[in-house]
């Protein structure tokens, strides 16, 4: 039997299955996601971060393509910085969801990435706008987005309202990244979230061992060997 | 016969002059050479006072091995290194490339080269190309804002990690990287786990093989260890020569220095400057 490195293509492009989130709340946004990085099943970065700035008090949450997604960001981030010179003041949250959908429309054949832009601004406070891969604009409350959204969307029905509080808001995103992460194969590592409001942006991460366990999930352990030594049965058996 | 056509060599781009030629010998089924790839196992970690990137010497045409001893870790700036896997001639070409950009953009600023201009030229390059050059490089190095690394994909994507690694022989050596890297790694600790992870790849990974070469970079220093160890020597040596039959006879053997042909007169005043 000959174990060829084909069947693990290094060579695909770098993407990132990944979950992604953004969730208004009173006084600003919640921007979450997780942190792995895929080339075909090898896990390529497992501490990436997807949040990216693009100015002081607007960030974006990438997913797609790695490469597209990266280079999207770069040149919304330069835009808007001449923009904000030209303004004058600090670019709204608006404008920089239509950059970025300027660009994602405009090149829709080539780019294959799903942006989430989230930030506050004076003018309409905070605000969560989805641009997914066609290049079209949402703005909502809340977006998903990427691999691990599939498991979401009954998730959040049930559990988002209107009016939460930043600790609720960003509750929920940890626990939303968390659940996707558990049920989708692309989707792993970290929970990085960023909370942007008129104080400003602040960074936060959740390790892996911090995150809720759930149905099925095992407590890390060091080895088998000592699950069974416990007195356990072990894992369970394959389903017939 | 009319008049005598100078061979002018051709001002660039691609040549077609033997694409008859091979044309007419893939018709007879002769196939062409695959492209010379470094099949390879590259990694780079930071250690406390700076970058450690490591390569194996291994480079591949198909299944054959076409270089026993080349050299991946690519010089970029004095302070930036860069290893290379994928096609080999892609890694050499663009590495060569962005090193001369780097070069100019220090003359340009008066300053030392930075880690992320680096990383900008190439990825903005990689990613004009769309993947088509195919190029996996880990770029590692030192400077003002202190040391960095990064991989930088075909695509054109880049991740910056503390431990990297890329290639064919990436998995045999992140599995080490992985169970030993910790923060705050001294250099002989450092070169220690990189020696360790390459080695992985040479003897676990086909694509990879030979030796190992090592870089460690710091503030205002570089050693760069060529051959750092050797743990494929080449174990049995013929103690009969190689005996190659004589083609062309040789009749006479004369020398004629040609002063005793030409008079040599030293006349005039010296070349005015």
């Amino acid at each position: 039997m000959s174990h060829s490195m084909d069947d693990m293509n290094l060579n695909a492009p770098h993407s990132m299955g990944t979950t992604i989130i953004g969730v208004t709340y009173d006084g600003g946004v919640v921007l979450g996601a997780d942190s792995r990085t895929s080339t075909g099943v090898y896990v390529a970065n497992r501490c990436s971060d997807k949040i990216t700035q693009l100015t002081e008090n607007v960030y974006v949450c990438r997913s797609g393509s790695a490469a597209d997604s990266q280079v999207v960001s770069d040149y919304v981030r330069h835009f808007l910085h001449q923009h904000t010179i030209q303004l004058g003041q600090p670019a709204t949250v608006k404008v920089a969801a239509n950059l970025v959908r300027l660009l994602s429309y405009g090149n829709k054949n080539m780019l294959q990435t799903g942006l989430i832009v989230g930030g506050w601004d004076k003018y309409e406070g905070g605000k969560i706008y989805g641009v997914p891969l066609g290049g079209t604009v949402i703005e909502a409350p809340f977006a998903i987005g990427g691999s691990g959204s599939s498991y979401l969307y009954g998730f959040f029905d049930q559990a988002w309202r209107e009016g939460m509080t930043m600790e609720e808001a960003e509750a929920l995103v940890v626990k939303a990244v968390s659940l996707a992460i558990a049920r989708d194969g692309a989707s792993g590592g970290v929970v990085r979230t960023v909370i942007i409001n008129s104080e400003g942006a602040k960074r936060n991460f959740y390790a892996g061992d911090t995150l809720p366990l759930w149905h099925e999930e095992l407590e890390p352990q060091n080895s088998l060997l000592d699950i069974l030594a416990a007195g356990g049965d072990g894992p369970a058996p394959m389903a017939e | 016969m009319g008049k005598a056509v100078i061979d002018v060599p051709p001002k660039g781009g691609f040549s077609f002059d033997l694409y008859k030629r091979n044309a007419m010998l893939s018709k007879d089924g002769v196939q062409l050479p695959p492209f010379t790839k470094t099949g390879t196992t590259i990694v780079g970690l930071i250690f406390q006072d700076g970058v450690i990137l490591g390569a194996d010497t291994r480079a591949t045409s198909g299944s054959i091995v076409c270089d026993k001893n080349c050299e991946k870790i690519h010089y970029m700036a004095p302070n930036i290194y860069c290893c290379g896997a994928g096609t080999a001639a892609d890694t050499e070409a663009v590495t060569d490339m962005v090193s001369s950009q780097l070069q100019l953009h220090r003359y340009h600023t008066g300053r030392e080269s930075r880690v992320v201009t680096a990383l900008t030229y190439l990825k903005r390059h990689l990613f004009s190309y769309q993947g088509h050059v195919s190029a996996a490089l880990v770029l590692g190095g030192v400077d003002f804002t202190g040391p960095h690394l990064h991989t930088i994909y075909p695509h054109g994507s880049t991740d910056t990690l503390p431990y990297a690694t890329m290639g064919s022989g990436s998995l045999a050596a992140m599995a080490i990287f992985e169970s030993k890297y910790k923060e705050g790694l001294t250099r002989d600790e450092g070169v220690q786990l990189v020696t360790e992870a390459i080695c992985s790849g040479i003897f676990n990974d086909l694509g990879s093989g030979s030796n190992v070469d090592i870089c460690v970079i710091t503030k205002g220093n570089k050693e760069f260890l060529r051959n750092h160890l050797q743990p494929n020597p080449r174990t049995y040596v013929s103690p009969k020569e190689y005996s190659f039959t004589k083609k062309t006879e040789v009749l006479l053997t004369k020398i004629t220095p040609l002063k005793e042909k030409v008079k040599v007169t030293e006349v005039g005043d010296a070349m005015e400057e």
